[in-house]
């Protein structure tokens, strides 16, 4: 193991063709969104009053929490329970966390009717302790506060002893500084409570987000309608945390052109078929008890819907990640993951549209050509976002041997721009 | 290492069972009996011609439309199976005839006006709310537009103003809570030329029914629609043909929020579960952290 693995900025180039690419999905899907603002949902969506939540509901808002779980359950592997050489991992996990986070307010807006109306929830006088989504919203709002809390750090660690505010501004430097290492301080001290209230509050929002679908008994495809919904959304959101990161890491790693940190990540591995197990497991124990295992062999289009959602989503990347060969190979360990991440996306649509069946619906929902080009804008600019924090705070810890090659790549580049 | 790690499932489990809500305690349970003062409306679908006056008398009163009285005389609207709309809170349709021989049925439909309604438990800052005299009510001012309540009518009857891009606000009967706070009947209900509706208290309403089908037991089947549906509703209905071939809904008799508010509140109850694993964890965080510092390093092996 390296001894020493000082989180850095990223040294590179920002602008590469992939980015560029992501950049220009990006632009239109601001450009879509604000077209939305102006011209309202009607004009943007294939939402009716039979579907009245679609796409932006199930993948930016109901995805999107999801998959930010892997901040909360890197955060106490390592935090709460010690597990000290994952650690290196904790930062990266955290800040897609919190852009995660981020962009599901800004999805969710954009869903919103009344966007301006958002803070409503917090008013006492309109708190309804009855709602599912009250709680979900409450909790949202206070986790992605504590996120960006526990990111402070990280930002302090970024401009202490090297405060410079320009021109006339600079007579501020010192007060700056010392503002800086005070909170630095303070916070080094009570960071431990915001990390065990950050799980705490995960645990609480990924289980509710699964409460509110049971609110339609009569509307929901009885494969996905179960009262124990919260446990497995609260479930899966644990299982998918650790391929998340897995799934981010090797991405990372091959946009930035460094070693992939395979010993960390095929050891991290180890973890999920236990938690796939323990999901499946659950899952098969639901269709059981309330008997509905006929359902599942009727071959309707839902039904397969099901039987794929498990299969690829579960039990494949669970065999695969049982295998020692696999699990240490990137590519194997790369598909492993990427399968438990489109297995929970995949959950989380079939849950939220595809087993919702309204009494009225001519026809059936699907998405808008604007709907989708929106949801791709917010996640290339959360990966935009991504990468230009990388770039610019102390986030990936890089292996000795991997920041070594990594210069060399960049004097590399560094040469080939002068001859050009 | 493996202590650690059977800590680590130990307490997973733990907090997972923490969030396990008591599935079986109940909400408050409101009693049926607890309704019987509410307003209510009794539609007699075996009464109602059709002549759609209703529908008039609503957009007019809501003014939702300026279209003339004749102009609802159309019957061709029958030929299809419509719905309320954000631009009409009620619709008649024609409840389709076993064969050429029956006698034509209608039915009105609009906001049932739930005794515990779904839209009100589901609504995220009480936007929606059961008024004491029986009408759900809608404040679009607190409403910020996240359509939960659509999602969870069992009646699907809410509409959403989709094309509004500045304020839009879901639509709905209001059962004219205004005229009934003046002691005046709804609009729709006044105008009745059948007395297809009767407006009056649920309990002596359901009184009435039962009476009616006493009656003329050959012309209603005996079934009030709304008496114990969903906990009951304060629009109810009483029709010559099974429901099923109307377009109100089978529903189970079980308030619909009684399926969420227990886990809810299995959840949050006096906060002691989540502080549980709040505390649970830093126990954890404490104990395992006094564990290593002891030389019980667990992180050689790799």
């Amino acid at each position: 193991m390296s001894a020493i693995e000082l989180p850095l900025p990223v040294r590179g180039r920002y602008f590469t063709r992939g980015v560029k690419i992501l950049t220009a999905i990006a632009g239109v899907g601001i450009a879509v969104y604000i077209y939305r603002l102006l011209f309202g949902i009607g004009a943007a969506t294939n939402l009716n009053d039979q579907y009245p939540w679609g796409l932006w509901i199930a993948v930016d808002v109901a995805s999107g929490v999801a998959l930010a779980a892997g901040g909360f359950t890197t955060a106490a592997l390592v935090e709460i329970f010690h597990k000290d050489k994952y650690h290196a991992l904790t930062r990266p996990a955290l800040l897609t966390a919190m852009l995660g986070y981020t962009f599901v307010v800004i999805g969710l807006l954009a869903d919103l009717g009344r966007y301006y109306n958002v803070w409503h929830p917090m008013l006492p006088s309109m708190w309804q302790g009855n709602s599912v989504l009250f709680e979900v919203g409450i909790c949202v709002m206070i986790y992605l506060t504590v996120l960006y809390i526990e990111f402070a750090p990280i930002a302090f660690e970024r401009f202490k002893g090297r405060v410079n505010l320009p021109g006339k501004l600079s007579f501020l430097n010192r007060a700056a500084e010392s503002f800086l290492s005070l909170s630095e301080r303070t916070l080094k001290k009570t960071l431990f409570l915001f990390i065990i209230a950050g799980v705490v509050l995960s645990c609480l929002h990924q289980s509710s987000l699964g409460t509110l679908m049971v609110i339609a008994p009569t509307k929901m495809h009885p494969l996905w309608y179960t009262s124990v919904s919260p446990l497995l959304f609260l479930l899966s959101a644990i299982m998918v945390g650790f391929p998340m990161v897995i799934f981010e890491s090797l991405l990372a790693s091959r946009s930035f052109k460094m070693k992939p940190e395979l010993g960390i990540l095929s050891s991290l591995a180890r973890y999920i078929p236990i938690f796939l197990g323990i999901y499946l497991a659950a899952k098969i124990i639901d269709l059981t008890i309330r008997d509905v295992w006929p359902y599942l062999f009727e071959f309707s289009t839902r039904s397969v819907i099901y039987i794929l959602e498990i299969t690829l989503g579960v039990i494949v990347p669970m065999i695969m990640l049982l295998n020692d060969r696999i699990r240490n190979s990137v590519s194997g360990l790369l598909t492993a993951a990427t399968l438990v991440v489109l297995g929970v996306v995949a959950n989380r649509i079939n849950v939220f549209l595809v087993a919702y069946q309204p009494l009225y619906a001519d026809k059936p929902y699907f998405p808008h050509v604007l709907e989708i080009i929106v949801t791709l804008g917010l996640i290339s600019a959360l990966v935009l976002v991504y990468r230009f924090i990388v770039m610019n705070f102390p986030v990936v810890s890089v292996h000795p041997n991997g920041r070594e090659r990594h210069r060399v790549s960049s004097i590399n580049v560094d040469r080939t721009s002068e001859k050009v | 290492m493996k202590g650690n790690r059977r800590d680590f499932l130990k307490l997973s489990a733990a907090s997972a069972v923490a969030l396990i809500p008591a599935a079986a305690e109940a909400s408050a349970d409101r009693k049926s009996a607890d309704f019987d003062d509410v307003f209510g409306v009794l539609v007699d679908t075996a009464v109602c011609v059709g002549c759609r006056k209703c529908e008039w008398a609503c957009d007019n009163s809501n003014s939702l439309s300026d279209q003339p009285l004749n102009s609802f005389e159309d019957k061709s609207v029958f030929a299809s199976r419509r719905r309320p709309t954000d631009q009409r809170y009620t619709v008649v349709n024609q409840i389709e005839p076993a064969d050429n021989n029956e006698k034509k049925n209608y039915i009105k439909l609009q906001c049932m006006h739930c005794n515990d309604p779904a839209c009100v438990s589901a609504c995220i800052v009480g936007a929606l709310k059961k008024e004491p005299e029986g009408p759900v009510s809608y404040d679009a001012w607190k409403c910020i537009g996240c359509r939960y309540c659509m999602v969870a009518c069992p009646f699907q009857i809410p509409a959403y103003e989709y094309d509004n891009a500045l304020d839009p606000e879901v639509r709905k009967c209001t059962f004219c809570l205004d005229k009934l706070r003046k002691g005046e009947k709804p609009a729709c209900v006044a105008i009745c030329p059948n007395e297809a509706l009767t407006f009056g208290k649920r309990g002596d309403l359901i009184k009435m029914a039962h009476s009616r089908i006493a009656l003329n037991p050959d012309r209603y089947i005996d079934h009030i629609y709304g008496q114990r549906e969903v906990g009951g509703t304060s629009w109810m209905y009483l029709a010559p043909v099974d429901f099923s071939r109307t377009d109100l809904p089978k529903l189970p008799d079980k308030p619909i929020p009684q399926a969420t508010e227990p886990i809810q509140h299995g959840i949050f109850k006096g906060f002691i579960p989540p502080l549980a694993l709040y505390g649970l964890l830093g126990l954890a965080m404490y104990s395992l952290r006094q564990r290593k510092q002891n030389g019980d390093s667990d992180d050689e092996r790799h």
